[in-house]
């Protein structure tokens, strides 16, 4: 998993409540056998005007000039603004998995469905909750300012605007000890290789038949 | 203090940690890899920059995707595109990591259960995982074996190892003799009869009783791999000389001073006299008879001389929907008898019984007979390339084909139907497989769950016969 410590990048609001994960990223994506990959179906109903298939090059389907990660201004995002309940439905990791490939690394709103929000932090991706008034502010600031960009600070758990508006956000200890170290469920297991490597060298001593014979 | 149980025993030897939250680190030996849960998990590691922590514990086959029909034009003939790329996948996977794989025309290719422990990849006293269930069939060499998710895969590709719970230890003891015609399969699907399909929740199921010692290697597979449907995750045996003159010249198998060591290490892969269970269930051999499953879950099974079951006989509730549930789905009526359900389709296969005894058995009971006219299907399916050959060199295949039934090449084929061999809506199936869901070998199809003999006697018939009588005939 990436790290995530301090990132400064453009801001892009998502005006709308609810969003689920199958606007995220829509079922007949999730027939690929990979993780990556899905950035260019993130958001695929809203960002696209015909109707996507799997294994298609997007590069040449009618865009949806409207929608928001279409505009040039927002070319680039990193951070997305959203309203509340972001990220309800389906459980699918399919949906971290198409805004980290899109590159965006964090989100911000409100409120979001509980799984998405767990799924989040397995994939190197910040989901931050705001108040509502707080949000509000940022969608208007954002949209009355082209190249808008938003510094997050993890370790210091803050938002930072480009007037210097420093927005404090809560996150759990053990995400946030994870996510600044890049540690997933392997990281953590990782931290222990000494030990890992330990029970081996003695396992190769006991069993030497385990080791190496199939090849 | 109370002596320890084989499972104890194994989880003990792989500890590498403790953790805080009461979980534990366990080493893993091996694992096995197939096309369908394994894509994610590598890309995951390319994601990561992480590289396989070890490469010589794993071996991979492609086995749930592959035809079972003349495949020599190999992976690009596939017609499913789907599985096309999960087979190519596996593939491109095991190249670019170095991982040993029998691709899919390779003789050694099969289902990967079946394949494991015949290459001797899976060893007395290992910790072995697979992205697959019925990972449980290998606790019959003495091995603490189950089956884990994706994000699992790639946890061990990464780390070899796996983060875990310690279980809770049953012994299922089955004691005295089975009668004739009676066989592992029946033996299974007896005991999951008797403890539900949720009887062994969180237990590591050991078998034991002479029933078990006097079982084959193979015939202790049958019954490890069915442990899940018992809902334990793991079956095991304890270790003997069966095992031991099973696992002796294959191919991954110590050998020469190394054998000697690794025989004197296994000798002690077996529970305690005094070993303490939290669960213990017995049954006498004797009781078992051929069994069938008539409804939707594993457990809904009775002896071949039975009659479907009455709700009426039931005061649950819940059992009493669930039984007519599975009568209406399955097409058929409370009090039926067994021997009355027709069939349509037979098939002889899976990582349960698609060994080289199951197919012997079978082939004992056709041979010399036709398949009955109802009959619009019966499939035999080898294991692996390996059975098939020995299979051959017997001439098993002969035997099949003269009296009506396929001869194909190895794979999971009709036991999941991801491959093009399925049942149609409403058609009885007698199955040597081990999930009888619903739909789980075709839209609506019906799956009965056999043994061997059982399902080549019922293909002759063309209905359910007791097959201790139908070999005297
Ligand atoms: S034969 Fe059936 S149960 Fe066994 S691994 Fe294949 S699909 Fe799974």
């Amino acid at each position: 998993m990436k790290k995530f410590t301090t990132m400064t990048g453009i801001a892009a609001p998502l005006d709308r409540a609810n969003v689920d994960t199958d606007m995220i990223i829509p079922k007949q994506f999730l027939k690929s056998i990979k993780r990556s990959g899905f950035g260019p179906n993130l958001f695929d109903e809203l960002r696209y005007l015909d109707e996507g298939q799997p294994d298609q090059d997007c590069s040449g389907r009618p865009l949806n000039e409207e929608f928001v990660l279409n505009k040039p201004r927002y070319k680039g995002t990193s951070v997305l603004l959203a309203r509340e309940n972001f990220g309800c439905g389906s459980s699918r990791e399919h949906a971290p998995w198409a805004l980290e490939d899109f590159g965006i690394r964090v989100v911000i709103a409100p409120s979001f469905a509980e799984i998405f929000f767990n799924n989040c932090f397995k994939n190197g991706l910040l989901p931050i909750v705001l108040s509502e008034a707080q949000v509000d502010q940022l969608f208007k600031e954002v949209e009355a300012n082209e190249g808008y960009e938003l510094t997050v600070d993890l370790e210091n758990q803050k938002v930072v605007t480009p007037s210097g508006d420093e927005l404090a956000f809560e996150v759990d200890d053990f995400r946030k000890h994870c996510l600044l170290n890049g540690l997933d469920d392997i990281g953590l297991t990782l931290q222990y290789a000494d030990d890992i490597k330990a029970y081996e060298a003695k396992a190769r001593q006991q069993s030497p038949w385990l080791f190496d014979a199939i090849k | 203090m109370a002596g320890k149980t084989l499972y104890d025993k194994l989880f003990e030897a792989h500890l590498v940690r403790q953790n805080d939250d009461g979980s534990s680190l366990i080493y893993i030996d091996r694992q096995v890899l197939h096309e369908v849960t394994s894509p994610q998990a590598f890309e995951g590691l390319r994601l990561a920059g992480r590289q396989p922590w070890r490469i010589d514990a794993n071996i991979a086959t492609p086995d749930h995707n592959v035809p079972t029909t003349e495949r020599s034009g190999g992976v690009d003939e596939i017609v499913d595109p789907v599985s096309k790329i999960q087979v190519k996948t596996l593939d491109a996977n095991c190249d670019e990591f170095g991982i040993l794989e029998f691709k899919m025309n390779d003789q050694r290719q099969g289902i990967v259960h079946v394949m494991a422990p015949e290459q001797g990849a899976i060893l007395p006293g290992v910790t072995a995982v697979c992205g697959d269930s019925h990972t449980a069939t290998l606790g019959a060499l003495g091995a603490l074996a189950h089956g884990v998710g994706t994000s699992e895969v790639e946890h061990v590709l990464a780390t070899q190892c796996l983060i875990t719970k310690k279980m809770k230890n049953m012994l299922v003891r089955v004691d005295g003799e089975l009668g004739a015609g009676v066989t592992p399969k029946d033996v299974v699907l007896h005991v999951i009869g008797v403890i539900g399909t949720a009887g062994g929740t969180g237990y590591a199921i050991e078998f034991g009783g002479d029933v078990f010692r006097n079982m084959s290697m193979e015939g202790r597979m049958t019954v490890c791999n069915m442990a899940i449907e018992a809902g334990a995750r793991v079956g095991l045996v304890s270790v003997d000389q069966i095992t031991l003159d099973y696992v002796n010249g294959r191919t991954y198998a110590p050998k020469g001073e190394q054998w000697d060591q690794a025989v004197a290490a296994w000798k002690g892969l077996v529970s305690d006299d005094d070993a303490e269970f939290d669960e213990v269930v017995v049954i006498n051999g004797a009781d078992i008879a051929p069994q069938v499953t008539w409804g939707t879950s594993p457990e809904m099974v009775v002896s071949v001389n039975d009659t479907v079951p009455n709700p009426a006989n039931e005061s649950d509730q819940v059992k009493i929907d669930g039984i007519n549930r599975a009568l209406e789905y399955m097409g058929l009526q409370a009090d039926q008898n067994i021997t009355d359900i027709k069939l349509d389709r037979v098939f002889i296969g899976s990582c349960t019984n698609s060994r080289i005894e199951d197919l012997r058995s079978a082939a004992e009971v056709v041979k010399g007979r036709k398949v009955a006219d109802n009959i619009i299907q019966a499939l035999v399916v080898p294991g692996s390339g390996l059975v098939k050959e020995q299979a051959e060199a017997e001439g098993l295949d002969k035997i099949f084909t003269e009296a009506g039934l396929e001869w194909r090449e190895p794979g999971c084929s009709m036991c999941l139907a991801m491959n093009p061999d399925k049942l149609g809506a409403g058609e009885h199936c007698a199955s040597t497989s081990n999930r009888n869901f619903e739909g789980r070998q075709g839209f609506g199809g019906r799956t009965h769950l056999v043994s061997p003999a059982m399902a080549a006697a019922a293909a002759i018939a063309g209905h359910f016969v007791d097959v201790r009588d139908f070999v005297k005939q």
